[in-house]
């Protein structure tokens, strides 16, 4: 941090490792989701009507048998929709209902409401429904050879990569293909209708975008936003599961609760979530690169192809996201990093905790490796070969990083935490030898910016009152999906009243409270809300100050607030008592709070800005064994150090980065979608979807926050931490790369993601042979 | 004389329920009748533990406390239990240590998995006789799906908290606790419903169970309903009669003798897992990782046999070990080979009114050399692509015969006889001593391709776990599982 911080020094709450705000609801079960709250009298339930076929138009849709299945009250297709059929971000492209063709299977073709959730449930398998089958396009190879997008081709580079590669003295090439992901939230998607007087609409929604749900609710029904209010108090996780793909949810609930008059719940159900909402681009990554022979790069050149699915939805951003951390932290001299947005016969692909920018590093990082292995050097001294330095530190897209020195540092210290030279020479040692169990080891970095690389989202409302005995209540546009963010943002309003952080209370996210907020996402909830938060209060807090200056007759800078109470000159007087007092004296004691990120731009036709306000930086040191007869693999240790910044709570920040890791780690592993040759998924429900488990996680798991600070004006110095420590995982792949590489010293190791025993076994077959 | 209720501890009082569907789930009944929403639903087919709850029975030193599934135990498996739910832990304003430590160790952050795991360290809590360990704790949790936290803080939480015998309001209170569940204990047959129509029968004696299930022998028998409630959940069945064998006493013993072991088709798998292991560690590990905690204190050994799963994780095992099986009506019992049960995919010869009364394992001697391995994409609580059983008898470093039993390579568990055939008279010390062994077993299976594992990737692993097998039978120095490097990194 900076030496001499006063600001950040005289911190009294926030950067404490104050519990989650909900902690102790969260043991005794007392904290409602969507599904607990109480419903009113005469709720009704939902279930949706999918299509078993992948695609092709819909001849005949017959519904009599659901409407005459038992406590059916209402069967609802898109005939039944007042507005309109369009609830996609942007693009006019994802349907709440399918009309006259289906896209992907398990597309939504109707909705039943009935008097209980099992009535629903069994009536929505009784629809006739007649679909002149088409061939389906699946594959990235499918929609390639179609020539399928669902958005044109981009790209950008600096200088003439193609040169550059064929002039370098080494040159290397290869494809890898990174599977998708779901989200698994545990708690499945759900929202809560309530239709109230004069048209309006009350949904209670699991969602990270309560303004988009409004403005989508209010577009299906006809009717203005002001009708319609949406309020979220907590997701049971969301990892951006819940930006777009909350919206079909919460719009069936509000249009049934509209075509009948009562209160009305949807709960998908675990298989129906699975199939039905949009999961991580999986992409394949066609690289070229040219380096010498100390494995510096001197050209990079990648397609990115993405299987986008039937829809456009947040496709723009992830997509131009992987390409934006296509370098991750490396400088590349030449570059070309170009992109195709694939059309396919598969649900609409959306945004996951990285936004595409795992997918782009993973590739590059491919590469590192490919060049260390060939050139029999160490991966990480290649890494470090190609770190973005002084003079060398400009992004394929014109951004400077301007602290690149931050993460050199961060790497050598972890490289010396970590022990990593010792155990690289013992592994190779322990390998040398042939063993059946081989030994893999990795130490990979993570540069991930910081913004909506849209940049009209970079904005954000809060609404702080006091109340005459001093509580304060807090409320921002932002949601709660178990970050903590509604923990930190109510940090730094104590941190300005200087009062307890359990005078503040934060409620659910409102639409009528605080209205037009962007999504909580690209890990920006506590850089925005916790600024318009922070302005909100300091405004009430300067009316408070200027008041009890004059009261007192003493000059506004000699008044402080600390610890719950009020210190003007030589006098003091409590944090509530000077709020009765400006209740008495007429001081207004609310404000809204506004902030807009300043500085950031990004031209996509000239392809140049500075599309983030920062980088957020970390690394990770992983090891593990992997067995060559059957493929299994397991982690043994990881190391990681992340910059935080100024942490705002380091107890919460610790849990993004461990989470973040094994999210990533599942990704990277165990977690694998399987389409049929029919398209439908085969790995629909956590049977045979698998994420980590608890013994999946290291034994030997060491986390720490990297002694760093924003030079940036983040909140109270601190840096976003949301989706960075996700890229972690990549340690884990490089690592079982090393260990296969063992093998047959040399040559590349074909290996995909995600690294199922299957394919590393098929990876270590293969290195068998060629070794 | 029958009782016609299903009767329970929930709440400290004990509750009759006569006029419930017999396919109501214990979730169901505790969010939608009672609104008791405490309890979760992550996933509605016990594979994410956000619905795990705490049964307390009557058991080995006073009660057993064991975490299941509400999502798929039907309401009437509660009969004769406390059900404890995570509403029931704090008291007057107090958090339980277990969820004061969860707490202290931010093991929550959305929340939802949060009870769920509460109600697992809950149990662990009580079992209590030692120190728990990170393993143990792992063990507990494999059921438990955490998307947030890395599970990092929750193990700590546990390992803080779970350090020796309970010291709770519970614990402190066994005595009437123990009082209140003797009083529900009766030898009555309990039926609710009418046997003319719907009924959920719990019969207290074989000889009840015999005669209701020859009049009834399409009713749906039920032991574990680990697969059963998956049926209801799922497949939206409405079994119209099921009959439960958790009341069937008989059908619960474990029996070792210095030759045989036998085990009661009721007998959980939570409690066959010390005798199985005894056979031999490999079993022991398959048992570690059959399912998870919650599955383990429902499912029973006679239900994942019954079951006849080509995935089912026992039924290699013991076929390997010559295992035979105790069939029986009211006509009478028979026995035969396990691996003659399981005719074809779906069939098994079982009669009509006939259900699995046991299985009687044979145990393995001087001159036995076992090995089982478990492949699936995640090490704990997963489905099996491929497990393998071998049995090899030994004559000095030489093979005399073996039993090769596979799981998940054709449409039943099966024994893999060209590979046994190549087996007999191997040299455990020549040069390529598997091989002709292996390329025999690529004989013995066609495998399908799903969504566990290809086609050729079940062919490869079952032809290099026997490669496997025969290496650390000879011999190996060096290790040859992942598991054995655990420490290495340090």
């Amino acid at each position: 941090m900076p030496p001499d911080d006063p600001v950040r020094s005289a911190l009294q709450v926030a950067g404490r490792a104050a519990p989650h705000e909900s902690a102790q609801l969260h043991v005794c079960g007392a904290a409602p989701y969507i599904d607990d709250i109480a419903e009113p009298k005469g709720t009704l339930h939902l279930a949706p009507g999918l299509s078993s076929e992948t695609c092709g138009r819909i001849v005949s849709l017959d519904l009599d048998p659901v409407r005459r299945a038992p406590g059916v009250v209402a069967v609802l297709t898109a005939a039944d929709i007042p507005g309109k059929n369009d609830i996609a971000p942007v693009f006019g492209d994802d349907f709440l209902f399918a009309e006259q063709r289906v896209d992907f299977h398990g597309q939504v073709l109707f909705a039943v409401v009935a008097e209980t959730r099992e009535q629903a449930r069994r009536a929505a398998r009784l629809a006739q429904v007649v679909i002149e089958a088409e061939a389906p396009l699946l594959t990235i190879e499918d929609a390639l050879a179609a020539d399928a997008k669902v958005l044109p081709d981009y790209e950008y580079g600096t200088g003439d990569a193609g040169s550059a590669i064929a002039n370098a003295p080494y040159r290397l090439e290869g494809q890898l293909r990174i599977g998708g992901q779901e989200h698994f939230y545990l708690e499945g998607q759900a929202a809560l209708a309530i239709p109230g007087e004069a048209g309006g609409m009350f949904v209670h929604s699991s969602t990270q975008d309560p303004t988009e749900l409004q403005h989508i609710v209010a577009r299906v029904l006809g009717a203005p936003d002001a009708l319609v209010t949406v309020e979220t108090r907590r997701m049971g996780g969301a990892f951006g599961g819940k930006e777009t793909q909350a919206a079909q949810t919460g719009a069936l609930a509000a249009l049934a609760a509209h075509v009948t008059g009562r209160a009305c719940k949807l709960r998908l159900d675990r298989d129906d979530d699975f199939v039905t909402t949009g999961k991580r681009h999986d992409f394949r990554a066609d690289w070229r690169i040219g380096f010498d022979s100390a494995g510096r790069i001197g050209g990079y050149d990648v397609d990115l192809h993405a299987r986008c699915g039937c829809s456009v939805d947040l496709t723009p951003g992830v997509v131009d996201r992987a390409m934006f951390h296509a370098g991750n932290a490396y400088f590349l001299p030449a570059s070309r990093i170009a992109s195709t947005r694939l059309r396919t016969n598969t649900v609409s692909a959306t945004a996951f905790r990285g936004f595409g920018g795992p997918q782009g590093m993973l590739a590059i990082e491919r590469a590192m490796d490919a060049i260390a292995h060939s050139l029999g050097r160490d991966p990480l001294d290649v890494r470090k070969e190609n770190l973005m330095r002084p003079g060398a530190d400009i992004t394929p897209y014109g951004m400077q990083a301007g602290d690149s020195d931050v993460l050199r540092a961060l790497i050598d210290r972890l490289e010396e935490t970590s022990a990593y030279r010792q155990r690289r020479a013992e592994i190779a040692a322990y390998n040398s030898a042939g063993p059946l169990i081989r030994r893999g080891l990795a130490l990979t970095p993570v540069q991930f910016g910081i913004s909506f690389t849209l940049i009209h989202m970079n904005q954000a409302g809060a609404l702080v009152h006091v109340y005459q005995d001093g509580s304060v209540h807090l409320n921002h546009g932002g949601t709660e999906m178990g970050q903590g963010l509604f923990t930190k943002v109510a940090q730094v309003v104590a941190e300005e009243f200087g009062v307890p952080l359990s005078t503040v209370r934060v409620t659910a996210t409102n639409t009528a409270k605080v209205p037009n907020a962007s999504p909580t996402a690209a890990s920006a909830g506590s850089d925005l809300n916790g600024m318009a938060a922070q302005n909100a209060a300091r405004e009430i807090k300067r009316r408070m100050t200027e008041f009890i200056a004059a009261d007192f007759g003493v000059a506004p800078d000699a008044v402080f607030f600390r610890n719950g109470v009020v210190h003007a000159g030589g006098k003091s007087l409590t944090f509530a008592e000077l709020a009765k007092k400006c209740r008495l004296n007429r001081v207004q004691l609310s404000h809204a709070g506004f902030y807009s990120t300043p500085e950031i731009y990004w031209d996509r036709e000239a392809k140049k800005g500075r599309p983030f306000l920062y980088f957020a930086y970390g690394a990770a040191c992983s090891e593990v064994a992997i067995d060559t007869l059957t493929g299994e693999m397991k982690v043994l240790r990881v190391d990681i150090l992340h910059d935080a910044g100024q942490s705002l709570n380091p107890a919460l920040d610790k849990g993004q980065i461990e989470g973040g890791f094994a999210q990533g780690m599942g990704w990277l592993t165990t977690e694998e979608l399987v389409f049929d040759q029919r398209g439908r998924l085969r790995t629909h429900a956590p049977s045979t979807y698998k994420i980590p488990v608890a013994s999946d996680m290291p034994e030997d798991f060491r986390v720490d926050l990297f002694d760093g600070w924003s030079r940036d004006a983040a909140i109270f110095r601190s840096k976003a931490v949301g989706e960075p420590p996700l890229m972690h995982g990549i340690s884990v792949f490089s690592a079982i790369l090393d260990a296969l590489h063992s093998i047959a010293p040399g040559r590349p190791a074909p290996l995909d993601a995600p690294a199922t025993p299957e394919r590393i076994l098929m990876a270590a077959e293969a290195m068998k042979l060629a070794g | 004389m029958r009782r016609k209720s299903i009767s329970f501890i929930f709440r400290g009082v004990q509750v009759d329920v006569a006029d419930t569907p017999p396919h109501t789930t214990l979730l169901d009944w505790l969010r939608l009748s009672m609104r008791a929403t405490g309890t979760k639903e992550g996933c509605a087919e016990g594979d994410c533990g956000a619905c795990t709850v705490v049964l307390a029975r009557p058991g080995v030193g006073g009660l057993v406390h064991r975490p299941v599934n509400a999502c798929i135990l039907l309401l009437g498996q509660a009969d004769g239990a406390e059900i404890i739910t995570v509403e029931d832990l704090a008291s007057s304003g107090a958090l339980h240590p277990v969820q004061a430590a969860m707490v202290e160790k931010h093991g929550s952050q959305c929340g939802f998995c949060t009870p769920g795991i509460v109600m697992s360290l809950f149990a662990l809590y009580q079992r209590g006789h030692r120190a728990a360990t990170r393993v143990d704790v792992c063990d507990q949790l494999a059921g438990n799906l955490c998307r947030c936290t890395g599970y990092r803080p929750i193990v700590d939480a546990a390992l803080e908290v779970c350090e020796g015998p309970p010291d709770d309001r519970f614990s402190a209170a066994t005595p009437q606790r123990l009082a209140a569940l003797a009083a529900l204990q009766s030898s009555q047959d309990v039926l609710v419903g009418e046997q003319s129509a719907d009924f959920f029968a719990a019969p207290a004696s074989e000889e009840s169970l015999a005669a209701l299930y020859a009049r009834h022998p399409g009713a749906r028998i039920v032991a574990g309903a680990t697969d059963a409630g998956l049926s209801i959940t799922k497949g939206l069945q409405t079994p119209a009669k099921i009959i439960w064998l958790g009341r069937v006493k008989e059908l619960e013993t474990i029996e070792r003798s210095t030759t045989h072991l036998s085990l009661g088709a009721g007998v959980l798998l939570a409690d066959a897992v010390e005798a199985l292991a005894a056979i031999h560690p490999d079993l022991g590990e398959i048992m570690r990782r059959f399912g998870s905690a919650q599955v383990r204190a429902s499912g029973t050994v006679g239900g994942n046999i019954a079951n006849a799963s080509p995935i089912g994780d026992l039924a290699p095992c013991l076929i390997a070990l010559g295992a035979a099986l105790e069939l029986s009506s009211v006509d009478g019992a028979r026995t035969l080979l396990l691996e003659d049960f399981f005719i074809a995919y779906g069939k098994q010869d079982r009669r009509a009114g006939e259900y699995v009364r046991g299985v009687r394992i044979p145990l393995p001697g001087p001159q036995s050399a076992f090995r089982a391995f478990k492949i699936s994409k995640r090490s704990d609580e997963d489905i099996s692509a491929v497990l393998a059983a071998f049995h090899f008898i030994l004559d000095g470093r030489r093979i005399v015969s073996a039993r090769i039993a596979f799981g998940g390579m054709a449409g039943t568990p099966a024994r893999a006889r060209h590979a046994e055939a190549a087996c007999a008279g191997i040299d455990l010390d020549a040069v390529g001593a598997g091989d002709a062994a292996i390329a025999a077993l690529a004989t013995d299976f066609s495998p399908i391709d799903d969504m566990r594992a290809s086609a050729a990737y079940r062919r490869l692993v079952a032809g290099n776990l026997l490669r496997k097998a025969l290496i650390e039978i000879a011999g190996a120095a060096e290790p040859t599982r992942v598991k054995e490097l655990v420490h290495a990194a340090r």
